[in-house]
């Protein structure tokens, strides 16, 4: 299962859209830990409004103690040299329980990242075995909203050796050791210690955001300008194909509630669950998850065996699952009536998260231009 | 007095073969087919020739027994028969032509059959040497199948069965050498328990099939009148009364015959319209370039999740994603079809030919896109509508409870109508 990034276009096998032993027994390993220790919706929302970092001891046990955090880091370089395939059924998890924890962020975009980078460099290797040991975490400063195909960005200056610059909705910077900045003159590591991070206020309460202000800062060049783009492509490219496993769990979740919800409701004397209007509607549901679940699992595998057309699976994948999570968590408010409009039921988490979500690494309509290129159906212009 | 020898556990798939499954190993199988190819030629044997020593050497349905054109081999590894075959230029029972009783009359035979009548009908049916169609629908009972009125009275001197009635939509009517019929032989049980399941001989004197002319022009469907017509009762499928379970199992698998399907990427309808996406720069517009991108992932993604349900089915884990393929297929081609009316713009009011026909195949690639667009319409109705399907998976795959009714209990004859 572990691929060797070495050899891009393998022939086109079919792909494996199921789930091995090995991965069951993983996703058993993190949703234990997660309803051990991350079921609480109330106490994790506390803990957001009160602006406070993750919930660092749950990070070190999925980190280290599951060894989630180095699935994509090869052994030799401190990981699991596990793939693509483990690392969806963890965000899976992570996604059916919303927890605050910056594995998107760390273990998957900025730790594909460096996997793009000359791994034989002692600084990239350095780097890469903390975040795969879950001793460090770092960021990739760019906005959440970048895709892959996107320009580069360019809000990052190099002034004669040091950074300038400023990046807003920088997901996770503020729980970061490092944040990977790319410039225009490369990609650079730079220490949490020599930005100022400034919280912003999400939307998604469980992805914190912050503006992260480079003035005069210094960082370690990690890929110059010919290949850091590509470095940050193959990042965005990874992050959007597996937050559709995200975007997955969390439509999973929103869909499970709320067919528990309307069974046990009972309004003019029947469990509303029994209203075809509202059966039709999660079935609908349903049918529109079991596509997800297909288009985020192919996702998944051409990213783990480096399939020729990876690229059109991610542009797939994100364009159902972005819909599918919303559509879930719109479905769970609205079934849950009243109840599904509080604070303190979790429901709003999930819509939040949804939403956020879909905004993340390239909206549902980014991914279909994708797809127009990538399939040959170009719009009337072309 | 159970008279079902495998019983519905069959259920939508065809006999479980995992008994025999150690017998075939994709390289035993790659190895037979060869074999057979060497002894039966493809350029050199006529085609019901060649596909009837295909059914005996086991090679027509490998899932099938052994001696009923099957080896008790895992269904999986029909692909690997296939695949070969096609690749030797063999011909096949297509599909189109013999689709009612490969996908539901077969599956019900094996699970309810007799053994004398596993052996009467299967051999020329997969051969497609015997047209199937399927007596189910009623004027009054389509959706509400339960609700039939055909009557199938046991004549006490020969034990033989007369029928009245008559059934509405019989696709292939006009084609068939045989039926499934389900008619009702007591009104005064409710309306589930009084039905009985038989085979009918279509060229029997009292069956009288009439075109029903429909929406695309042509007649694909029929109306047929029964009147006095002779079942023997060696032609009964499965015990008196027992009519009702008997038809779940033809439903069944007539809902997931569709999700076994494997088309390849941009295959079914989407393919027509990408090609004239391609081929005529002129036509496209922003919007509906929108509407084309939405369609082609929605197209990807039922292909993906089908493909997924067929892996499940591989490992032996059916899942139930099966009864909701055929609700993504429907919506999906009838919302593709449209925009391609649409998309052609001036030809898109033209229609290729409203002649008034009888097909004796389905074909829709063969016919221009107002065809297409009219005929998909049929596919949330036939074989079971989306509403009703929708209800099926609220209740057997979310456990959704089912609506208060108060037809259960009521006889029959008593229901209002
Ligand atoms: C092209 C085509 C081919 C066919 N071929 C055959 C064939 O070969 N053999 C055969 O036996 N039949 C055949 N049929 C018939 C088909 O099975 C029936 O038309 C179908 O089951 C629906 O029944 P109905 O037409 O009586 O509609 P009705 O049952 O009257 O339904 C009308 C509308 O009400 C809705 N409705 C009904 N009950 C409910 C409910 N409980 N909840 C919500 N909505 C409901 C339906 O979904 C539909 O929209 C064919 C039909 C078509 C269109």
């Amino acid at each position: 299962m572990t691929p060797d990034p070495t050899t891009p276009a393998a022939p086109a096998a079919a792909p494996d859209l199921l789930y091995t032993a090995a991965e069951d027994e993983l996703r058993a390993a993190v949703r234990a830990l997660l309803d051990d220790r991350a079921s609480d919706h109330a106490a994790a929302l506390a803990r957001a409004e009160a602006g406070g970092p993750h919930d660092p001891a749950l990070w070190r046990t999925l980190a280290a103690g599951i060894g989630a955090a180095g699935l994509l880091v090869p052994e030799k370089l401190g990981g699991q040299g596990a793939s693509h395939r483990e690392a969806a059924v963890v965000l899976e998890e992570l996604g059916r329980s919303v927890t605050r924890l910056p594995y998107l962020t760390s273990s998957v975009l900025a730790t594909e990242a460096l996997l793009g980078c000359d791994t034989d460099r002692p600084a990239v290797a350095a780097l890469l075995g903390s975040l795969a040991a879950g001793t460090a975490v770092a960021v990739l400063a760019v906005p959440l909203t970048l895709g892959p195909g996107s320009p580069p960005p360019a809000a990052v200056r190099d002034t004669g050796g040091a950074l300038d610059g400023s990046v807003t909705a920088v997901a996770d910077a503020a729980g970061a050791d490092v944040l990977l900045v790319p410039a225009d003159t490369g990609l650079y590591a730079v220490p949490a210690a020599a930005v100022t991070i400034t919280p912003q206020t999400p939307l998604d309460l469980t992805r914190p955001l912050a503006r992260v202000t480079f003035r005069e800062a210094y960082g370690e060049l990690l890929a110059g300008p010919a290949t850091a783009p590509a470095v940050l492509e193959r990042a965005l490219r990874t992050g959007a194909g597996l937050l559709a496993s995200e975007q997955l769990g969390l439509a999973e979740w929103c869909l499970a509630e709320t067919v528990r919800h309307v069974r046990g409701r009972h309004q003019f004397n029947r469990p509303i669950g029994s209203f075809q209007a509202l059966k039709h509607r999660l079935a609908q549901l349903w049918l529109e998850i079991a596509g997800a679940r297909a288009a985020a699992r192919n996702a998944a595998d051409a990213l783990a065996t480096g399939a020729p057309d990876t690229d059109l699976a991610v542009a797939v994948a994100q364009a159902a699952c972005s819909r599918a999570a919303v559509h879930a968590a719109e479905e769970c408010v609205q079934l849950h009536g009243g109840i599904g409009m509080t604070w303190e039921h979790p429901a709003h988490l999930y819509l939040k998260r949804a939403k956020a979500d879909a905004l993340a690494l390239g909206t549902a309509g980014h991914h279909r231009t994708r797809v127009a290129a990538l399939a040959g159906l170009p719009g009337p212009q072309a | 007095m159970s008279a079902r020898p495998t019983g519905p556990a069959a259920g939508s798939h065809g006999p479980d073969a995992t008994a025999a499954a150690a017998s075939a190993s994709p390289a035993e199988l790659r190895r037979r087919t060869e074999e057979f190819l060497a002894a039966h030629p493809p350029a050199d044997t006529g085609r019901t020739d060649f596909l009837r020593a295909r059914f005996d050497a086991g090679l027509a349905w490998v899932h099938y027994p052994e001696g009923l054109g099957g080896l008790g081999a895992p269904r999986a590894l029909q692909a690997v028969v296939d695949t070969a075959l096609e690749a030797a230029g063999a011909p096949d029972n297509d599909p189109r032509r013999i689709g009612i009783g490969l996908g539901m009359a077969a599956p019900t035979l094996l699970a309810y059959g007799t053994e004398e009548q596993k052996r009467r009908f299967l051999r020329p049916l997969w051969v497609g040497e015997e047209v199937w169609c399927q007596l189910f629908s009623e004027p009054g009972a389509g959706s509400d199948l339960a609700a039939l009125g055909t009557r199938a009275v046991r004549e006490e001197a020969t034990g033989d069965w007369i029928v009245d009635g008559q059934k509405v939509w019989t696709s292939s009517a006009h084609v068939a050498r045989w039926a499934i019929l389900v008619a009702r032989t007591d009104p005064a049980l409710p309306k589930h328990q009084g039905i009985t399941y038989f085979l009918c001989d279509m060229t029997d004197p009292g069956v009288e099939v009439r075109p029903l002319r429909q929406i695309t022009g042509e007649a694909e469907f029929n109306e047929v009148f029964l009147t006095g017509v002779r079942i023997p009762d060696a032609h009964r499928l499965g015990a008196v009364g027992q009519g009702w379970e008997v038809a779940r199992t033809t439903l069944m698998n007539e809902r997931v015959s569709i999700g076994g399907m494997r088309l390849p990427r941009e295959g079914g309808m989407i393919a027509p319209v990408a090609a004239l996406w391609r081929e005529r720069p002129e036509l496209r517009t922003h919007a509906l370039h929108e509407r084309l991108l939405e369609l082609w992932v929605d197209a990807e993604v039922a292909r993906l999740t089908a493909e997924r349900l067929r892996q499940q089915l591989a490992a032996g884990r059916p899942g139930p994603e099966g009864s909701g393929m055929k609700l993504s297929f429907a919506r999906l081609n009838q919302e593709i079809s449209g925009l391609e009316v649409e998309l052609r713009g001036e030809e898109g009011l033209l229609y290729d030919d409203w002649t008034m026909r009888r097909p004796d195949l389905v074909d829709f690639t063969g016919r221009g896109a107002g065809y297409r667009y009219l005929r998909s319409k049929g596919n949330s109705i036939e074989g079971g509508t989306s509403e009703i399907l929708l209800n099926i998976v609220a209740e057997r795959v979310l456990g959704l409870p089912a609506e208060p009714r108060d037809d259960k209990d009521l006889p029959w004859k008593d229901l209002a109508r």
